[in-house]
């Protein structure tokens, strides 16, 4: 998880933030999906945000529910997704790699092994969409036991009980919500105010990063301006393979240009 | 980060397995749930609907003639005569005074056959609050005369056309509605199910039916039954009817889940039979699932039962061994649906007749008097379609196989 403040820290030397893009990981099938991460590493990703494909994913929107129903339906296991992070972590050994998936898939393979293997591919940090905060213990500490950071959610209803426990138990980036709802480029991200960032900044935890709805490379800026370390952008990416599923090459030009602008706007 | 007021599990089972965003909205449930128990007002008010509108106590009905054998008697709990036609409406009145306590307008829900829809949209009718319905696409087409119930009361109908398209996903639909509306909106979730604090909430605003229950029979037979039989789909009827014998050590607490075409096939509901556990919809539970973790679509005649995890609660009373879970497979439903119509003129609802199912079992294979009480949850009327193309095809089939 150290790749994380290498990447802070040589951003910071930069005077730049953080571009993070999400995928789902097999999304549409396991070959194009790595060259499409490929893609997202070679067009600028400062890091990577990878989904692990699951049946019940309540906390997205209906973009990346079909980026996780594509992927199952091609075969996509957790097992298969560990082999394409391996993969990546091969062509690119310094960019962190985080996981955002659901409880279930880590509680199938039982914890300890989940974040063993989950390590061995090459991960730094693990976001469990559906674990908060009062479920979360023995998730963070089979996380620190493997060297992976335990990512946490600060919603914009956050209290000041809750930045405490996030600053205490987060490590690598502090995941903040831009607004109520799930993932979805449908609905804009509503930009928290310099303010908010200041006061949750205050509580000293790991560098946040903003997400959900951000889509254009006005709302990375603007997530800079106020204060975020970055942001994460995922249905707006996850739209760009939807239109593309038969046409890989226009598919990964497409994308390249869009990460560009992205990045371009830190 | 605050405590909770309650404790979320059930021994292991149970939690709060949701979005961070989802947290506050499940603490001030949790909050307006324990005001509300030592609220004289709020009680007095919860009394009165289930007593004046919804028609409780419901009766306890001694069986003339279904009880295959003489030493046993089967005793039904009628909640098929409660207004809405099932159990589903003593909690939805709980929970629609919640809504109003907690100043929400809105309610969603979410709906497999249409009975927590059309409990829920009678409810919101009645006490004036809005409410949106999920309900899977291939429900909506399979329970017409329930969509027009719900409509009827003024409820709206979403139909949800992700995944499968039943009440798994019409869950799933309704979770991410309230993780952008719960500042407005309560989500009325229909049973013993999904994170804390609905299971504690559904059994508490259930559990009636057990407490009469039990004073109906120890006046009918000065004892207590030997056993108490209800079927499980997500566990809200079971867990209301066995709460108040939790404590009778000497009665049995039988649940049945359904078969389905045989809990060997992939073709069932019956979470608890399968011995696998994980976390879907805010609990960890029993579930069904691959060995990855993915969750497996469930199936049962019964719309009612067809969902692919139980209550947290069931799974801690079968850990424990307080109660029993047996499952019944769709043939043998159906057989006793139409038992107790030919019998006693009364058509149970196809999620009931799993549980009469085991209880003729049990009175079959008896060799000593025997007292069982069955939880009649529900009225078959809005099975009646269903049925009806079942065994016609049926006896197609056997008229096709006697021409051979």
């Amino acid at each position: 998880m150290q790749r994380y403040q290498q990447m802070f820290n040589r951003l910071a030397a930069e005077q730049r933030g953080a571009f993070v893009p999400f995928v789902t990981v097999g999304d549409p099938g396991p070959e194009l999906s790595f060259e499409i991460i490929k893609a997202l590493i070679d067009a600028g990703a400062d890091a990577l945000e990878l989904g692990i494909p699951f049946s019940d994913p309540i906390a997205d929107g209906p973009t990346i529910q079909n980026a996780n129903i594509r992927a199952m339906a091609a075969g996509v296991t957790p097992a298969i997704s560990f082999e394409i992070i391996r993969k990546i972590r091969q062509y690119n050994a310094d960019i962190p790699i985080g996981l955002l998936l659901y409880s279930n898939l880590v509680m199938a393979r039982g914890l300890d092994n989940f974040y063993s293997q989950a390590a061995a591919a090459g991960v730094d940090s693990v976001l469990i969409a559906d674990v908060p905060l009062h479920e979360s213990k023995m998730f963070r500490q089979a996380a620190m036991a493997h060297d992976i950071a335990p990512i946490f959610i600060v919603p914009p209803n956050v209290d000041d009980d809750d930045l405490r426990a996030i600053a205490s138990y987060g490590r690598g980036y502090t995941y903040l919500l831009s607004r109520a709802g799930v993932t979805g480029a449908e609905t804009q991200a509503a930009m928290p105010t310099a303010e908010l960032i200041a006061r949750i900044r205050a509580y000293n935890p790991a560098p946040p990063l903003l997400g959900f709805g951000i889509s254009t490379p006005a709302h990375v800026k603007d997530a800079i301006a106020n204060g975020a370390a970055g942001a994460i952008c995922g249905s707006a990416i996850v739209k760009i393979l939807e239109q593309n599923l038969q046409q890989p090459d226009k598919l990964l030009s497409e994308l390249k240009s869009f990460i560009q602008q992205m990045k371009a706007a830190t | 980060m605050s405590e909770l007021k309650l404790n979320p599990y059930f021994g292991q089972y149970g939690g709060m397995f949701v979005p961070q965003l989802l947290v506050p909205a499940l603490k001030q449930l949790e909050q307006a749930f324990v005001d509300a128990l030592q609220d004289p007002a709020f009680d007095a008010e919860f009394q009165q609907l289930l007593t004046e509108y919804a028609g409780r106590p419901t009766p306890l009905t001694l069986c003339r003639n279904l009880s295959p054998n003489p030493l046993v008697k089967i005793y039904m709990k009628r909640e098929d005569l409660l207004h809405g036609g099932a159990h589903k409406t003593n909690q939805v009145l709980g929970q629609a005074l919640l809504t109003k306590r907690m100043g929400k307008t809105e309610v969603i829900a979410e709906t497999g056959a249409g009975q927590h829809g059309v409990a829920t949209a009678l409810a919101c009718a009645l006490l004036g609050l809005k409410c949106r319905i999920y309900m899977g696409a291939k429900d909506i087409e399979r329970q017409q005369p329930n969509v027009f119930r719900m409509k009827l009361m003024g409820a709206t109908v979403i139909p949800v056309t992700a995944g499968s398209g039943t009440l798994k996903d019409a869950v799933n639909e309704a979770m991410r509605d309230w993780s952008a509306s719960y500042a407005t909106s309560h989500y009325m979730l229909g049973t013993a199910a999904g994170p804390h604090p609905f299971p504690t909430i559904v059994r508490e605003f259930q559990k009636m039916i057990g407490e009469e229950a039990k004073q109906q029979i120890l006046k009918a037979e000065g004892k207590l039954p030997d056993a108490v039989i209800a079927c499980v789909g997500g566990g809200s009827n079971a867990i209301g009817i066995f709460a108040d014998f939790i404590k009778e050590e000497g009665v049995r607490l039988i649940g049945v889940e359904p078969g389905g075409k045989g809990i060997n096939t992939h073709q069932h509901g019956a979470a608890l039979s399968t011995g696998s556990y994980g976390i879907l919809h805010g609990a960890y539970t029993a579930i069904m699932q691959t060995s990855d973790g993915q969750i497996e679509e469930s199936y049962s005649v019964s719309a009612g039962l067809d969902y692919p995890a139980v209550g947290p609660q069931h799974t801690h009373l079968q850990q424990t061994g307080r109660a029993e879970y047996v499952a019944v497979n769709d043939d043998e439903a159906l057989a006793a649906f139409q038992h107790l119509a030919m019998a006693e003129g009364i058509i149970p609802a196809l999620e009931s007749s799993h549980a009469l199912a085991h209880a003729l079992k049990m009175a079959a294979a008896a060799t000593e008097p025997m007292v069982l009480l069955v939880n009649l949850s529900g009225r078959g009327d809005k099975d009646l379609s269903h049925v009806h193309s079942i065994l016609a095809e049926q006896s197609t089939n056997k008229a096709a196989e006697g021409a051979h």
